[in-house]
C-alpha cells in the first residue's frame, strides 16, 4: 500500500474506430479516465455512445486503434481473465443448474471443477441472496434472480475488476432499485473496483463514488463529477435533497448536450 | 354519500351478472369434455374417415385397383408371412437409419466448419445448395450404378435426401448463441473446442432437434425412393413389386406400414429430446 499505487485501471487518449460496410464508425475519440482500486465509477452517457466499448477494451476483447488502455500498470494486450463481466441480459446456460452456472467460467477455462470451488461457488450465492438455489434451472428463476447468478458467475474468480454493462436495465422498475441496494451491499461484502455502465442518472447517483458522463459518438469524457453523497448509502439516502440535486445538475449537463 | 350509493348501486348490481354467464353453457357438454382429453379428438377423426372410406367403397362398388376398402387392405397384410414383412421392415428400417445416422455424423463437422470460418462458408454453402438443388430421385439411378448392389448406394442416396435440413438447423443453432456467452468464453482463452462443446453445441439443441425431426421422416423417403430403383427386399420394392402385379390392396398395407414407420420414428425423435434435453423444449402451457 504505497503512494505510488498505480490505478487500478486507467485510459490514456484513447481512440476506437469500427471497420464496417458503411464506412468506418469511430466510436471513442481521445478517451483520458482513471479508475482507482476498490473505487465504483459509474459511466453515464447516451445510447451508442461507446460505452461498452469501454468495456471491452478493459476487458482485452478489443484493442484501442489509438491510445492505450492500463490495468494495474500494465498494458492490456490479450483477453484477461482477471475481470470478472455482467451483461446486461443475466446470459445463463439454460441446461445447467445455477451452481454449474456459477462455477462454469472455471468449468470452461480449465475443463473441470475441484469440490473447494464449488463450496466456493455456493458461498457467492449465499452472498448474493440464493442460499439453497443452486439445484435449481434458470429458467425457474425470476429475471432478478438470474442476474443475481450473473452477478456471482462474475465474482467467482474474485476479480480485481467487475465490469457491469447496465446489469439492471432489463428489469422492471422496482427490481431494479432493489438490485441496486444489493449490489451496494455485495460490494461492500466484497470491495471491488467496479465499471458501471447505465443510462440511468438516479442509478448512477446512488451506486458510484464518481459518475463519468459521456458524449455522443465519438464518445469522450465530457465530466467527471464525484458523488458528494455519504455511504453507506441506502432508501434513505434515495429520498435525501443532497441525491436530487446532484442528479438534477447531472440530468443538466446531459440534456443540454442533447438540446 | 351519494358517490357511496351508487358505488353500492353498481357493486349491487355486479354480481347477478357474474351469475348469467356459467347459466348460459351449451348443450352438447360431452363434446367439450372429449376435446378435453387429449387424443380423442384425433382418433375420432380418422375413425370417422375409416368408416367413411369403408362405407363409400362398398356403396359404390369402387373397383380395389383404385381405392381398396380398409378391410381389403387390411387383408392385404396376409398377402405374405410374417417372416417376410419383418424382413421387409428390417431391410429399409436399416438403410433409413443408418442413412440418418450417418447425415447426423457428415452435418455436424460441416455446420461446425460453416459457423467458424467464413472462407469456409463461402466455399462450401454454395455446394450444399447445388447438391440439395439436385433431384436425388434424378440420380439415384446413377448411384446404384456407380456403387453397385448392396446397401451402400442405398445409404448414400438416404443419405443426400436427409443431410441438409440438419445442415441449416445445426448451422442456425450453432450462431443462435449470445454473443456475450461467446465473449466470455474469449476473455476466459478457454480453448475454441470448448466454446463449441460447452456453449454452442448445446444452444444449437432446440434448433437441432427441429433439423432431426425433418431428417428422420426424409431418412425414410429416401431409403423407399433407393429401393424403388434397385432393390429385391424392403417396404418401397414391395409397394413397388405388388403394383406391378395389380396387387392394390397390398401394395396399400405397405404403404400404411410405411407411415406408421414413420410416425414411430418421429416420436422416437420427440421422446428422445423430451427425455435427455428437457430444458431445450418450448415453455410448457400451464
Amino acid at each position: 500500500m504505497t503512494g505510488t499505487a498505480p490505478d487500478a485501471l486507467r485510459f490514456t487518449a484513447v481512440g476506437q474506430v469500427f471497420a464496417a460496410a458503411a464506412g468506418a464508425v469511430e466510436a471513442l475519440r481521445g478517451v483520458d479516465m482513471a479508475v482507482r482500486r476498490h473505487e465504483f465509477v459509474a459511466v453515464l452517457g447516451p445510447s451508442g455512445c461507446g460505452k461498452s466499448t469501454l468495456l471491452r477494451l478493459t476487458a482485452g476483447l478489443l484493442q484501442p486503434t489509438t491510445g492505450e488502455v492500463r490495468v494495474f500498470g500494465r498494458p492490456v494486450t490479450e483477453p484477461r481473465d482477471d475481470v470478472g463481466i455482467v451483461f446486461q441480459k443475466p446470459t445463463l446456460l439454460p441446461w445447467a443448474s445455477v451452481e454449474d452456472n456459477v462455477v462454469f467460467p472455471i468449468r470452461h477455462r480449465h475443463g473441470r471443477v475441484s469440490r473447494t470451488e464449488r463450496e466456493e461457488a455456493r458461498e457467492i450465492l449465499a452472498t448474493v441472496g440464493l442460499e439453497g438455489f443452486d439445484k435449481r434451472l434458470p429458467a425457474e428463476l425470476s429475471g432478478g434472480m438470474q442476474q443475481r447468478v450473473g452477478i456471482a458467475r462474475a465474482l467467482l474468480l474474485d476479480p480485481d475488476i467487475l465490469l457491469m454493462d447496465e446489469p439492471f436495465s432489463a428489469l422492471d422498475a422496482l427490481t431494479r432499485e432493489e438490485m441496486g441496494f444489493e449490489l451496494l451491499r455485495i460490494w461492500q461484502a466484497r470491495p471491488k473496483t467496479v465499471l458501471f455502465i447505465t443510462h440511468s442518472i438516479n442509478e448512477a447517483v446512488l451506486l458510484a463514488d464518481r459518475v463519468i458522463v459521456m458524449s455522443e459518438r465519438p464518445g469522450h469524457v465530457v465530466r467527471d463529477l464525484p458523488v458528494p453523497l455519504p455511504r453507506p448509502r441506502n432508501i434513505v439516502t434515495t429520498q435525501s435533497k443532497d441525491m436530487h440535486e446532484f442528479a438534477g445538475h447531472l440530468r443538466a449537463h446531459l440534456l443540454k448536450r442533447a438540446a | 354519500m351519494s358517490s357511496q350509493d351508487t358505488s353500492a348501486l353498481i357493486s349491487s348490481s355486479a354480481p347477478p351478472d357474474d351469475g348469467a354467464a356459467p347459466a348460459a353453457q351449451p348443450p352438447h357438454n360431452w363434446l367439450r369434455a372429449a376435446a378435453a382429453t387429449p387424443g380423442v379428438l384425433p382418433v375420432a377423426t380418422f375413425a370417422a374417415i375409416l368408416i367413411v372410406w369403408e362405407a363409400a367403397a362398398r356403396a359404390f362398388a369402387i373397383p380395389s385397383f383404385v381405392l381398396p376398402a380398409p378391410t381389403r387392405i387390411a387383408g392385404g397384410f396376409e398377402a405374405v408371412t410374417a417372416g417376410r414383412w419383418i424382413e421387409h421392415i428390417w431391410a429399409t428400417l436399416r438403410v433409413a437409419l443408418i442413412g440418418f445416422a450417418v447425415s447426423i455424423l457428415v452435418a455436424l463437422p460441416i455446420a461446425i466448419g460453416l459457423t467458424r470460418s467464413r472462407i469456409l462458408s463461402a466455399c462450401l454453402y454454395p455446394l450444399l445448395v447445388v447438391i440439395q438443388s439436385t433431384p436425388v430421385v434424378a440420380i439415384a439411378p446413377i448411384i446404384i450404378v456407380v456403387l453397385g448392389s448392396g446397401d451402400a448406394p442405398r445409404i448414400v442416396i438416404t443419405f443426400l435426401i436427409a443431410f441438409f435440413p440438419l445442415v441449416v438447423s445445426m448451422t442456425t443453432g450453432l450462431m443462435a448463441t449470445p454473443p456475450e456467452l461467446i465473449e466470455l468464453s474469449r476473455s476466459l482463452r478457454a480453448p475454441v473446442s470448448r466454446e463449441f462443446t460447452q456453449i454452442r453445441i448445446p444452444y444449437a439443441v432446440p434448433y437441432i432437434f427441429s433439423g432431426l425431426k425433418i431428417s428422420i421422416t426424409l431418412a425414410v423417403i429416401g431409403a423407399v425412393v433407393a429401393e424403388f430403383v434397385a432393390a429385391e427386399k424392403g417396404i418401397g420394392y414391395f409397394i413397388q413389386f405388388s403394383t406391378s402385379f395389380f396387387k392394390l390392396p397390398q401394395a396399400w398395407a405397405g404403404l400404411g406400414l410405411l407411415v406408421f414407420i414413420s410416425l414411430m420414428l418421429f416420436q422416437s425423435v420427440v421422446l428422445a429430446q423430451r427425455v435427455f434435453f428437457p430444458w431445450s423444449l418450448p415453455k410448457r402451457q400451464p
